[in-house]
């Protein structure tokens, strides 16, 4: 879908910094992916367009907001305030480096700058694994975001001062305005602050080029920069609108497009045509990662929506939570400079109660201690591995799909989370990531559909790896694996029973390597020994269902207690 | 930064009755908005604020202190002349810390003169007026439970530090949150007087209408408020008169017995349901300018706020609005 010949990925980034410059005030700012010399060249380029101020990863709030400055304070004898970053960086932008861990708290000070108007951010994103992403609550206030990842380019990026203003430029007609619309439809983009940012875009596009308009040019750059990178489906293959004689899909990229006949009759363009074009835009424009995504159907909606939810489990990491009076000791540590920040205050009075100069040291008592308190709960993620082949399915997946909700019913109840992992056929898929949202978990159930072979030990692969990057967030893990035990599809993906089950039994003993809790649950209609030599490879529990329904099945599964420690 | 007129919020119907009916009669205990990101929460809310008719505070009182709270606490907030101020909207951010919740030592103060002083925090500023918590499901669990026990007393009291403080903080909480991202605790929930779904909309006549407001607004933010403020005026004066309105209007034995039937049948927890329902019905009524409250009120409020307090049954995919139309279909045909 993307032209042979894709245009460098910087190219758009420039013109998406150049928008910017134009207008921090507007489009707030950019995310800029991967770890690239071309980055690094283009934050370099926007630093001699604006001021950038560097935010650090672990600012506090006093850093962040202004406050009173201690150590200043200290040896002054005297109050001095500091002013925040957000306040130095006015009329700037504020640069954060791995954006992808940036704290919930912090994320949500920002986003309040941003809505108060007068910052601007330039969002670093480093991420690495699926699940990372830096704040949603950042990224969808921020207008552009550009994946540098692939840019094989870094030389000669510059930013051009901004030539006119977005005031110059005539607000969009009511046809340039459906055609975003309808293209914010097809890639199913929801986000009304993304139209807008859309629009804007345009004119700001179009003020770059000293129009007086914006065109038909403009509002594809606009569609390309703002609203492809947000997109969540591909566009509808043309049968959505009926196409008269507009340009198939293969039509000219908008790069291609940019003749200047445009522009003198951008007026008289045919609506359905421009709607077209923009659609056709955004599909050359949407990120290569994500086309894949959107190819295999899955709406990269946890990309998009999770990103907070990602930072939660993060701060169940071992994120402080900030001191508490308290004495250091039972395992708790001290928290020096909270406990100093405490006795500072009374310094100027016990001085005067013990008669103390000012060159004496610090008076410390016992309430002014403080003590460091983290995320404490080491919560528990029950992940679920449901066979939904063939030979387990039909009748059964159904109440395998009742006990998951009346699990998850629970962990809404103790706050603790639930993942769910899929196999049937020649594959295993995590179907949800560790959450605790039943919503999600609903819906993602509701859909999941069952027949095929039985790839057990792609399952309980993909179960393990789940399991593992659990612990590696310092909470536990515990899996209950649905399933009849009746392998036949090898770990290659290819079908054979011999060689399923061996991969199958190697696959449970490096789960069982790990220490990792599991029951197993014969959910066939006749249980065989199966699935209990499943269960002693893993060295976990066995039960067998024969004839149970949802609630029944949980009940067992509370029962046998893979789930009970933690709570 | 001018705010976005309320009266220029496009759609959003029932977000916007459900804040004007907490403006009415703040006794209801908030509002809880779930939503997508970006419809517009966070700007009918703080709209909702710079609409409303001023109030008489205390003068130069950091709490805003009526003349009731200062014959109450006489100590915090003084004798203060009171003079005419705005209503106070305090938008809490996710990280905001414990400190600058409920107010500390003041340091400034303590390291000039050696003086115990109380730094009031973000719910003394909210006294009187709104707290909006954006992504309040993501909220730290302590300062939740922080919150809701201001909520409930109407009070904030700080025994810490060397500081013993109590002083008034009765304001109207505003939560929005996605549940995508995760869950609101039930005790929170229950909490919220009323609760709206906030979608997206996909009309793309509505969402063109949105966006050419929102120029508007970005292009000549001054002329657009002038242009609005007549629309605003007429919901300011509803708001002061369904406030005026609200002790005269006492709900019917018939209404009460409505709203108990209605709770009974759909299964809304305790008795907290029963009161949201009677109070929001009587404020809605109040708000319309009725004579008295009648059933037609009971039932357009019913689900905002009765849909947040079902049970939940995980195997039941309906939907807890379905849920209560279905009920009140049966009940009142």
């Amino acid at each position: 879908m993307t032209s042979p010949d894709p245009a460098d990925p910087l190219e758009d980034a420039v013109l998406a910094a150049q928008l910017f410059v134009l207008a921090p005030a507007t489009f707030k700012g950019l995310t800029l992916r991967g770890h690239s010399p071309a980055r690094e060249a283009l934050v370099a380029a926007l630093a001699e367009a604006m001021p950038l101020r560097r935010l650090p990863g672990h600012v506090d709030d006093e850093r962040l907001l202004g406050g009173i400055d201690l150590a200043a304070s200290l040896s002054a004898g005297q109050p001095v305030r500091q002013t925040g970053l957000i306040e130095e960086a006015r009329g700037g932008a504020l640069v954060a480096g791995m954006a992808e861990r940036m704290d919930a708290g912090i994320a949500g000070r920002l986003a309040q700058a941003l809505d108060e108007g007068g910052t601007a951010l330039v969002l670093l994103d480093d991420a690495a694994e699926d699940g990372e992403a830096p704040p949603a609550s950042l990224t969808e206030r921020l207008a552009f975001a550009c994946d540098l990842t692939r840019s094989r380019r870094w030389q000669g990026v510059t930013l051009a001062p901004p030539a006119g203003a977005l005031a110059t430029v005539a607000p969009l007609g009511d046809d340039a305005l459906r055609a975003l619309a309808a293209a914010a439809e097809a890639l199913e983009v929801d986000a009304l602050r993304a139209l807008i940012l859309a629009g804007e875009a345009a004119r700001g596009l179009a003020a770059l080029e000293g129009r007086a308009a914006a065109g038909k040019d403009d509002l594809a750059g606009a569609v390309r920069l703002v609203l492809a990178p947000r997109a969540t489906r591909l566009p509808p293959q043309e049968a959505a609108a009926p196409p008269p004689d507009g340009p198939p899909p293969d039509g000219p990229p908008p790069e291609g497009s940019s003749d200047d006949q445009s522009d003198s009759d951008q007026q008289q363009q045919p609506e359905p045509d421009l709607s077209e074009i923009l659609v056709a835009a955004a599909k050359a424009a949407i990120p290569a990662g994500l086309l894949e995504q959107l190819a295999a159907g899955k709406a990269p909606r946890r990309a998009q929506g999770n990103g907070t939810g990602q930072k939660r489990k993060a701060a169940t990491r071992g994120k402080p939570l900030g001191a508490r009076p308290g004495m250091p000791r039972g395992g708790h540590k001290l928290a020096l400079i909270d406990s100093l920040r405490a006795a500072v205050p009374w310094q100027a009075v016990r001085r005067r109660e013990q008669g103390g100069d000012a060159g004496s040291p610090i008076i410390m008592r016992k309430e002014d201690l403080r003590i460091r308190r983290f995320e404490a709960r080491s919560q528990r993620v029950t992940i679920f591995a449901v066979d939904a082949s063939g030979s387990a399915a039909a009748a059964r997946l159904a109440e395998a799909k009742g006990a998951v909700e009346l699990m998850l019913g629970q962990a809404y109840v103790t706050r603790s989370q639930v993942a769910l992992v899929a196999f049937r056929g020649t594959s295993a898929e995590l179907l949800l990531p560790p959450t605790r949202s039943l919503t999600r978990a609903r819906r993602t159930l509701a859909e999941l559909p069952g027949g095929g072979g039985t790839p057990l030990a792609l399952g309980l692969g993909a179960a393990r790896e789940v399991a593992e990057a659990v612990i590696a967030k310092g909470l536990s893990a515990a899996l209950v694996i649905l399933t009849d035990g009746r392998a036949n599809i090898a770990a290659d993906g290819w079908p054979g029973r011999p060689q399923a089950a061996r991969d199958a039994e190697a696959a449970a003993k490096a789960i069982a390597a790990r220490q990792i809790d599991a029951l197993v649950v014969d959910i066939s209609a006749r249980p065989g020994p199966e699935g209990a030599a499943l269960a002693q490879a893993l060295g976990g529990r066995f039960l067998a269902l024969p004839r149970a329904d949802a609630r029944m099945l949980k009940q067992a599964i509370d029962a046998v207690q893979p789930l009970g420690k933690a709570a | 930064m001018a705010r976005f007129p309320f009266s220029a919020i496009v759609g959003q119907d029932e977000m916007k009755q459900a804040l004007l009916i907490a403006a009415v009669d703040p006794a209801i205990g908030g509002v809880m908005v779930f939503g997508d990101r970006g419809t517009g929460k966070s700007t009918a809310a703080r709209a909702l604020a710079s609409l409303l008719p001023p109030i008489m505070a205390a003068d130069g009182c950091p709490y805003g202190a009526s003349k009731e709270d200062q014959a109450r606490y006489p100590e915090v907030c003084g004798r203060g002349k009171l003079v005419k101020r705005p209503v106070p909207f305090v938008d809490m951010p996710l990280g905001a810390t414990e400190d600058r919740v409920i107010g500390s030592l003041d340091l400034e103060r303590a390291l000039r003169s050696g003086e115990k002083a109380f730094e009031p925090g973000l719910l003394a500023k909210a006294h009187r007026g709104f707290l909006y918590i954006d992504e309040i499901n993501l909220l730290e669990d302590h300062l939740v439970d922080l919150l809701l026990d201001v909520a409930a007393s109407g009070e904030n009291v700080v025994e810490r530090e060397g500081l013993s403080v109590r002083h008034p903080a009765k304001f109207v909480l505003i939560g929005s949150g996605n549940p995508e991202e995760g869950e609101l605790r039930p005790q929170l929930l229950d909490r919220f007087g009323l609760s709206v779904e906030v979608r997206t909309p996909k009309d793309i006549e509505t969402r063109i209408a949105i966006m050419k407001l929102v120029a508007e607004n970005e292009a000549d933010p001054e002329g657009f408020a002038a242009r609005w403020a007549g629309a605003d005026e007429t919901i300011l004066g509803r708001v002061a008169k369904g406030k005026a309105r609200l002790p005269k209007l006492t709900p019917g034995e018939d209404v009460l017995r409505d709203a108990a039937e209605l709770c009974l049948a759909v299964g809304a927890d305790g008795l907290r349901g029963e009161l949201t329902l009677m109070r929001a019905a009587r404020a809605l009524a109040a708000l319309e300018g009725a004579k008295k409250v009648g059933r037609k009120h009971l039932v357009a409020i019913a689900p905002l706020a009765l849909r947040h307090r079902l049970r939940r049954d995980v195997l039941d995919e309906t939907g807890s609005t379905v849920r209560i139309t279905r009920a009140i279909a049966e009940l009142f045909g």
